[in-house]
């Protein structure tokens, strides 16, 4: 995977991980182009499109977009299951997840992101396995112990 | 309502948020970020220096006003001291802000990557993790190498499934970059797909996603399997071929959920199979059968199933064992492509259309893609347009049908025709003889739509100027109704086309003289002559007078077929007319001669005295017939090429020519005549060769006489040939010094010849010198003390003597007069010379 981006209905960018080295002007014209062209499509169409030289595999949640920009060789239902696990992890942790839990807890979405995708590929693929990391990480931080939902 | 952050709270974190997604406008939104940057930078640059907690929330927040889309020029140093703190969650968010916050600057790398090294080499996994974390992501060449070892011992030895996905991925990473170092992966990793592969669902219980067996771990040892060719150890690669029918055969079996995911991770695993498959190209059962899957697939409900088949099937079109399978899909792609409401399915169905085209379906294709190019977007046109122009090319059967389709091409999508495309469609036309008439027609047909794409005015003007002459036997195709529909279409485009339809009409003249006056009336307009782009005003102005110039090398004899002289042109000449012939002696009259003077009509003696300084050029015209003339001399003969055109539409019969001279000049001068053909051709032109030798000097002029029948009526016409004494002047160069000795040599009174004269034309030095020079004498510099006379010299030869001659010429400007004189050794070579010279000014 080359970059995943979590943007609103309006647009507006939640989440941005970017697993190449590019300049920022470049991921802010990457941004802006993938996000007008993604949120133009209608709600039939298929969640594959090809843009530039990489395959984008989108879906919708709720009023979260999801995107991800994969290599030509890359699998794109796999990369859809993908986005699919991200979102139950989130919704794991926060307890059915939405787009507000994203936005003020940003950084606890990234930390969720690493710990299933490394360098863009899924490195762990077990659910239990993800959420136990997470919780481990959460009691290390030691200013105030907050209660683990089940 | 969102739950209150776990961990740590970072109250003031959240605080910030809630304030930005108050705001009401961008402007108090920028504002209430500006406010807190500032206080985040007056933090940062503070005396006091801040505790851990107060960095990460800082750092924090800025992160946050990055990702709403604002740029952060400072807090990496922070972010960077984070990281050498003890604490995981702040060692974690300066992770973040780095992975995130790229940064460039050197002596940060340096410290990041000591921050990392510290991490990895401490004993604390978590630290561990985070610094792998942060070299997986952002990444840096000094950490490659060290890495590479460690995941290839952790993989081989590892039992932990989760380690292996990780593994396996930066395994492939690496394999395809040195794939020799790796090959031993091929065996384990189809040890471990078997596994899986043929797992009950109750192992892997923690991996099943969906009810499929570690879908991630399956595709990602089936991507590294594609980084090797098909295993050479038969066992090995029958243990494989198990794998890959097992996975065909579970596509078969009913699903196991009705869930999307579970159909999803069960085919995304079939679909990087089959790209196994595909990629091996070595078992064609599995290949047929990879073929009829996709084949179900392509009429599958799903949308995203239906691309992804479209999508693979092209892979599998370009190989030999499947490729007919492929093609037994045909009515079910072209139905696709009528009926998807998806434009990326619809492209992903021309691919592979282009994929799977061969001479046997290569006409069906061919017109299902014009038909979609109708009413494609416009951002895929142009690859349309270059994939129906390849296809049409390849696969003809006959040129007529690849002809139609390119002048469809351009019909339909004229815009997006590049211009290799209708070079292409021209290089073959010339070069197929049998498809030119064809070719010729279809243009002419097509131009007659009123509204005609550029590209075909283009297209059309460059073989109507070509092979036009094959339809224009037909009066509905006859060469002024060819000239006319281009030449309506003329004004309507851009300066290129402008430019080939020019040279069109040159050929035009070139293959149907008839109707040479019209174009040259064209050519001769203002707007060609003074257009204010210099390449359509140079071309006019040459192809006039190329136009002009009767002359066999360019104009066809009546004997040749009527084709263009040329022989197949070369490509780089397709535009321009290289092919006029260098051979012979110069065309171009003198360019100082101007076309406004009409041709004398009989009985004038006005084109002879133009003939007295130049050699060619034309000496009569009437409604009937133009005679032209090329004369060269040389010492005392001389050789005159006589052209004789036929303006008319019909022929010239019993042409006959003849040359008298009167008493006195016949034995001064023979005139051998070379005989002519008795007919000449409407629009055709005949060429006569006279040779003459001058026996001695002599002061009359020889006269051409020209008989022919023109409709019924016998035409008889003279003309005074312009053959004078100084035709056979050899300039002379000599020094003052031998100039002056001459000259007093040459005192004798009979000598002598002088006239004073007025100017009849304007006095031009430039202009008095050209006519010298073309008199042909050599003007001699430096001579005469006053610098405005003319002073030349020169020597007439005859077949008896050779008579020296010298020349004076002096201007008066104020009283626009000459004065001449003449010294030779003869006195009537004095006196004819002086009658012939003082003419001219």
């Amino acid at each position: 995977m080359q970059f995943m981006l979590l943007f609103s209905r309006q647009g507006k960018l939640r989440l941005q991980k970017w697993y190449v080295p590019l300049s920022d002007k470049e991921k802010k014209k990457i941004t802006r182009e993938l996000v007008q062209t993604v949120l133009a499509r209608k709600p039939k169409m298929c969640s594959f499109l090809e843009w530039r030289d990489l395959k984008i595999v989108y879906k919708r949640y709720a009023s979260l977009y999801f995107c991800c920009a994969i290599e030509d060789q890359d699998n794109e239902l796999i990369t859809l299951e993908i986005i699919h696990r991200y979102v139950e992890l989130l919704d794991k942790y926060f307890g059915s997840v939405c787009e507000l839990d994203i936005i003020f807890n940003f950084e606890k979405a990234y930390f969720i992101l690493d710990e299933f995708l490394l360098g863009g590929e899924a490195q762990e693929t077990s659910k239990k396995n993800v959420l136990k990391a997470i919780e481990q990480a959460d009691l290390l931080q030691e200013v105030r112990p907050a209660p683990l939902k089940p | 309502m969102p739950t209150v952050s776990k961990g740590d709270g970072m109250r003031g974190l959240a605080v910030f948020i809630s304030d930005i997604r108050n705001c009401k406008s961008k402007e108090a939104e920028v504002k209430r970020i500006n406010k807190e940057l500032a206080n985040i930078r007056s933090k940062f640059k503070g005396d006091k220096a801040l505790d851990g907690y107060s960095k990460k929330k800082y750092v924090c927040k800025l992160l946050f006003i990055f990702l709403l889309g604002h740029d952060i020029d400072f807090g990496h140093m922070e972010a960077v001291n984070l990281l050498s703190s003890n604490k995981y969650t702040e060692k974690q968010i300066g992770y973040l802000f780095i992975s995130v916050l790229v940064n460039s600057n050197s002596d940060l790398i340096r410290l990041i990557n000591n921050a990392i090294k510290n991490d990895l080499a401490s004993r604390n996994p978590t630290f561990m993790n985070l610094a792998l974390h942060c070299i997986a992501n952002v990444g840096s060449r000094e950490m490659a190498e060290a890495q590479k070892q460690i995941c290839f011992l952790t993989w081989i030895c590892s039992c932990f499934q989760g380690v292996v996905t990780a593994a396996t991925s930066l395994i492939t990473t690496l394999a395809q970059k040195s794939p020799d170092d790796f090959k031993t992966s091929v065996c384990l990793a189809v040890a471990r797909l078997s596994r899986i592969v043929t797992s009950a669902s109750l192992d892997l219980q923690d991996y099943t996603y969906y009810f499929v067996a570690a879908p991630w771990l399956s595709v990602k040892l089936l991507r590294l399997l594609q980084c090797y060719p098909p295993p050479e150890d038969a066992a090995l690669r029958s243990r494989l071929t198990e794998c890959l029918e097992t996975i065909l055969n579970k596509a078969q079996e009913p699903p196991k959920s009705k869930k999307v995911q579970h159909s999803n991770a069960k085919n995304a695993v079939l679909f990087e199979a089959i790209a196994l498959i595909i990629h091996h190209d070595s078992e064609p059962n599995l290949l047929v059968r990879a073929c009829n899957q996709l084949g179900h697939f392509l009429q599958h409900r799903e949308t995203n199933l239906r691309y992804l088949a479209l999508e693979s099937m092209c892979t599998l079109a370009s190989s030999e064992f499947s490729h007919e399978a492929v093609k037994t899909h045909i009515e079910t792609v072209i139905n696709a492509l009528k009926t998807e409401r998806d434009v990326s399915v619809r492209q992903r169905a021309v691919d592979l259309l282009y994929a799977m085209c061969d001479r046997s379906n290569s006409k069906q294709i061919v017109a299902e893609m014009l038909s979609y190019l109708e009413t494609a977007d416009y951002s895929i046109r142009e690859e349309i347009v270059l994939k129906v122009a390849i296809l049409a090319e390849k696969y003809a059967v006959d040129y007529t049908w690849y002809v139609d389709t390119i002048l469809n091409l351009i019909r339909i999508a004229g815009d997006y025709v590049s211009e290799e495309v209708w070079y292409r469609v021209i290089q073959i036309v010339i070069n197929q003889d049998d498809v030119q008439g064809y070719a010729a027609k279809t243009v002419f047909e097509a131009l007659q739509a009123p509204a005609c794409h550029e590209n075909l005015v283009k297209v059309g003007g460059y073989i109507l100027g070509e092979f036009g002459n094959l339809i224009a036997g037909d009066p509905r195709s006859s060469p002024l109704v060819q000239f006319n529909l281009l030449h309506s279409k003329f004004h309507l485009c851009s300066v290129p086309t402008r430019a080939l339809l020019l040279s069109a009409y040159i050929k035009f003249i070139n293959l149907f003289p008839e109707v040479k006056g019209t174009i040259q009336d064209v050519l001769r307009s203002d707007s060609q002559l003074r257009n204010a782009d210099v390449e359509l005003q140079q071309r006019a102005v040459e192809y006039l007078r190329l136009s002009c110039i009767a002359s066999t090398d360019i104009l066809v004899s009546k004997n040749s077929a009527k084709r263009a002289s040329s022989p197949s042109l070369g490509f780089n000449d397709a535009l321009n007319l290289n092919s006029t012939p260098s051979s012979g002696a110069s065309l171009l009259v003198d360019v100082f001669t101007d076309l406004s003077n009409p041709a004398p009509t009989e009985g004038s003696d006005e084109h002879f005295t133009r003939f007295v300084c130049k050699n060619n050029g034309v000496i009569y015209e009437n409604q009937l017939l133009q005679i032209g003339l090329k004369s060269e001399y040389r010492q005392n003969l001389g050789r005159i090429y006589v052209f004789y055109g036929n303006k008319t539409s019909t022929q010239f019969l019993s042409f006959s020519t003849s040359v008298t001279s009167n008493d006195l000049l016949t034995p001064q001068l023979n005139v051998q005549v070379k005989p002519v053909d008795p007919l000449i051709e409407a629009g055709a032109q005949l060429q006569q060769i006279l040779n003459i030798e001058c026996v001695s000097d002599f002061s009359e002029a020889p006269v051409l006489n020209i008989q022919f029948r023109y409709g019924g009526t016998l035409q008889n016409i003279t003309v005074k040939l312009p053959v004078m004494l100084n035709k056979f002047f050899q300039p002379t160069e000599m020094t003052s010094q031998d100039f002056f000795q001459r000259w007093k040599q040459l005192g004798a009174p009979q000598q002598e010849v002088q006239k004073i004269f007025k100017a009849k034309n304007q006095m031009d030095t430039d202009v008095a010198k050209a006519k010298l020079l073309g008199f042909g004498v050599a003007l001699l510099d430096g001579v005469d003390p006053n610098p405005a006379n003319f002073v030349g010299a020169g020597i007439i030869h005859t077949k008896t003597t050779q008579v020296g001659c010298l020349l004076r010429l002096e201007p008066n400007t104020q009283a626009q007069m000459y004065r001449l004189t003449l010294r030779t050794s003869k006195e009537s070579v004095s006196q004819r010379l002086c009658e012939l010279l003082s003419e001219q000014f």
